[in-house]
C-alpha cells in the first residue's frame, strides 16, 4: 500500500510536467486547430537557455523565470515569423510546417550545445521525507508545486481577466472577435507565446531527470499528446487531468505490468491515444464538434 | 441628423460573379433600413463589405463621413459599427456573460499588461464592465441565463444573446443580418418589439437584411430592394410593396 501510495505521488509528479507541455498543445491547437509538433522541441530549446543562464551563474530560481519570460517572446516571435505568413494555408501546409520547425530547433539545439547528455542542476534536494511510512521525494513536492503554480497561473489569466477572455474569444471565432475589436493575430502571437513559456515549464522540470539532450522531450511530448487526447484536446482543464492520469498510469503500469519497465512504458502512451480516439474521440472533457449548416 | 451611411457605387466581384453591382443608398442618423431581395441578392456580402470582411471591387463605404476602407478590421467597432451574424457567430462554449464582456472590451481602456494583471485599477474597470454587461443582458430580457453557456440556451435565446453583445459597445449604427430568421412566430414578434426598443430608447441606427415581410414592413422607416446584385427599388415599405419591380423579383415575370 506504502509502495502503492508512493508511485501514484511520483505519477502526479511526472504527470504535472506531461499536463504542462500537454496544456502548451491545446492552447496552439485550440488558437490555430492544429497540434503544434515542435512543442516538445521548443520546450527543449527554452530549457538549454536556462542551462545557459545556470552555468553562467544564475541561480535555478532566477534562471527560471527568466527563461520563461524569454520563452514567452521566443514563441511570439515563432509566430510571427513562421507562422503568421502562412496563416490561411491549409491544415496540411501548417502541420508540415511545425514538423519543419521542430527539425530546425532540434538541429539548432544539437548545433549550439551538442548530442552528450548534460546534468541539469535541480533545484530540489534529492531527500525524501517520510509521510507516515511514505516516503516522499522534495522533488517530487517540489515539481507538483511549480506545476501546480504555473497551471493555476494560466488558469486565472484565461479565465479571469480581460486578455484572457480575448485571447479565448479569438481562438474561437476569428472573424466574429474581429469585429469586437479584438486584434486577432495579435492574440494568436500572445497564444504562441504563452504556450511555450508553459512547454519550457515542462522541460525545466523534467530536465534534471532525463539528462539535457537536444531529443530529451522526444518521449515526453508522446505523453503529452496522450495527456491532450484523453482530456480532450480543446479542453486546457482537461490537459491537465489528462497529464496526470497518464502520468499515475505509466508509473503503476510500469511497476505493477509485468514487462512494461523502461522503453515499454511509451508504448502505454501510444496505447492511451489509440484507445480514447477509438473509444472516446471527444476525450474526457471535449465536446463533440456540431456545426450548423 | 445627416447621413450616417453612405454606400455610393460600389460593385463586388468575385471571380467572374458580380455579386453587387453598382449599388448606391443612404442611411439617415436615427432611422431603420431594411436590406431586401430575393436569395443571392448580394444582402450579406454588403454587411460583409461594409464590416471589412470582404474588399469591394469599386466603390465607397462612408461611415459619418469617413471611408471604412480605411479601417483596420478590428478598429471598424471603435467607429460606432456593430454587426449580428445570420447564423449566430457566438462564442458557444464560453457563458452568456463573457460572450458580451468580449462585446465590451473595447470600453476598457487599459492595455494587454493591465488587463491581465489584477491590479486595483483593473478590477474596478473590470466590474464596471460586468455591470454594463449585465444591464444590456437584461434590457435584452435574458438575466436569468447570464452564466449559463451559450451552447446550452435555444437558437432564440442566442439570437437575444448576440444583441447583446453587439449592443454593449454602445453602436451609433447596427447590421441586423435577418434577426427574425430561424426563430418561431411569437420569438418573431418579440425581437420586433425588442428591437423597436433599442431604436428608441437606446438611439440606435439599424440596418437589417430580413426576408420577413411582416416583420420589415413594420419595422422599418424605409426599405432597399437588390436583385442580383442591383438596387431595383427604393422607398417606404408601402411604396416598395406595390412597386411592379420588386413583385416580379419576388413572384417572377407575370
Amino acid at each position: 500500500m506504502q509502495e502503492f501510495l508512493q508511485l501514484v505521488l511520483s505519477g502526479i509528479a511526472t504527470g504535472g510536467i506531461y499536463a504542462s507541455l500537454a496544456l502548451a498543445l491545446v492552447l496552439i491547437y485550440n488558437a490555430m486547430g492544429l497540434v503544434n509538433f515542435a512543442q516538445g522541441e521548443m520546450a527543449m530549446l527554452a530549457t538549454f537557455v536556462g542551462y545557459a543562464l545556470i552555468t553562467r551563474g544564475m541561480s535555478f530560481w532566477i534562471a527560471f523565470p527568466v527563461t520563461l519570460v524569454l520563452a514567452f517572446g521566443g514563441g511570439i516571435v515563432i509566430q510571427r515569423v513562421v507562422i503568421k505568413p502562412v496563416e490561411k494555408a491549409p491544415v496540411l501546409t501548417l502541420v508540415i510546417i511545425t514538423l519543419g520547425l521542430a527539425t530546425l530547433v532540434n538541429g539548432l539545439a544539437g548545433f549550439i550545445w551538442g548530442y552528450l547528455p548534460r546534468t541539469f542542476p535541480s533545484p530540489f534536494s534529492s531527500d525524501s521525507v517520510d509521510l507516515g511510512g511514505v516516503f516522499v521525494s522534495y522533488r517530487d513536492v517540489g515539481v507538483i508545486a511549480v506545476t501546480g503554480v504555473v497551471l493555476l497561473c494560466v488558469y486565472l489569466l484565461l479565465q479571469h481577466t480581460t486578455v484572457g477572455l480575448t485571447l479565448r474569444a479569438a481562438a474561437h471565432h476569428p472573424e466574429a472577435s474581429r469585429l469586437l475589436g479584438v486584434h486577432v493575430s495579435w492574440m494568436l502571437a500572445l497564444g504562441w507565446g504563452l504556450a511555450s513559456a508553459v512547454g519550457a515549464v515542462s522541460g525545466m522540470m523534467v530536465a534534471p531527470v532525463l539528462f539535457l539532450e537536444p531529443n530529451m522531450m522526444q518521449t515526453i511530448i508522446i505523453y503529452a499528446f496522450a495527456a491532450a487526447v484523453l482530456g480532450g484536446i480543446e479542453s486546457p482543464l482537461g490537459a491537465v487531468v489528462g497529464g496526470l492520469i497518464v502520468g499515475v498510469t505509466i508509473n503503476l503500469a510500469g511497476a505493477y505490468l509485468p514487462g512494461v519497465g523502461g522503453d515499454l512504458q511509451l508504448a502505454v502512451g501510444l496505447a492511451i491515444i489509440i484507445v480514447v480516439l477509438i473509444l472516446k474521440p471527444n476525450g474526457l472533457f471535449g465536446q463533440a464538434a456540431v456545426r450548423r449548416v | 441628423m445627416g447621413t450616417l451611411l453612405e454606400v455610393a457605387d460600389l460593385s463586388v466581384r468575385f471571380g467572374g460573379v458580380v455579386a453587387l453591382d453598382r449599388v448606391s443608398f443612404q442611411v439617415e442618423q436615427g432611422q431603420v433600413v431594411a436590406l431586401i431581395g430575393p436569395n443571392g441578392a448580394g444582402k450579406t456580402t454588403l454587411f460583409n463589405v461594409i464590416t471589412r470582411v470582404y474588399r469591394p471591387s469599386q466603390g465607397t463605404v462612408l461611415v459619418d463621413g469617413r471611408s471604412v476602407l480605411a479601417i483596420r478590421p478590428h478598429n471598424v467597432v471603435r467607429h460606432g459599427l456593430a454587426r449580428t451574424f445570420q447564423n449566430v457567430a457566438l462564442f458557444r462554449s464560453m457563458t452568456v456573460l463573457d460572450n458580451v464582456l468580449v462585446g465590451d472590451h473595447t470600453h476598457t481602456k487599459s492595455g494587454w499588461l493591465q488587463a491581465s494583471v489584477p491590479l486595483p485599477g483593473a478590477v474596478a474597470a473590470e466590474s464596471a464592465a460586468r455591470k454594463r454587461a449585465l444591464e444590456m443582458i437584461d434590457f435584452v430580457g435574458m438575466r436569468m441565463h447570464a452564466d449559463r453557456p451559450v451552447a446550452t440556451l435555444p437558437f432564440g435565446v442566442q439570437k437575444r444573446v448576440e444583441l447583446a453583445r453587439a449592443l454593449v459597445s454602445k453602436p451609433r449604427l447596427l447590421l441586423l443580418d435577418e434577426p427574425a430568421g430561424g426563430i418561431s412566430h411569437e420569438e418573431v414578434d418579440a425581437m420586433a418589439r425588442l428591437l423597436r426598443r433599442v431604436h428608441t430608447e437606446l438611439g440606435v441606427t439599424m440596418l437589417l437584411v430580413e426576408h420577413h415581410m411582416n416583420f420589415v414592413m413594420g419595422i422599418s422607416d424605409r426599405v432597399v430592394v437588390l436583385d442580383f446584385g442591383k438596387k431595383i427599388a427604393e422607398g417606404s415599405p408601402a411604396e416598395v410593396q406595390r412597386n411592379p419591380a420588386v413583385i416580379e423579383a419576388y413572384l417572377g415575370a407575370a
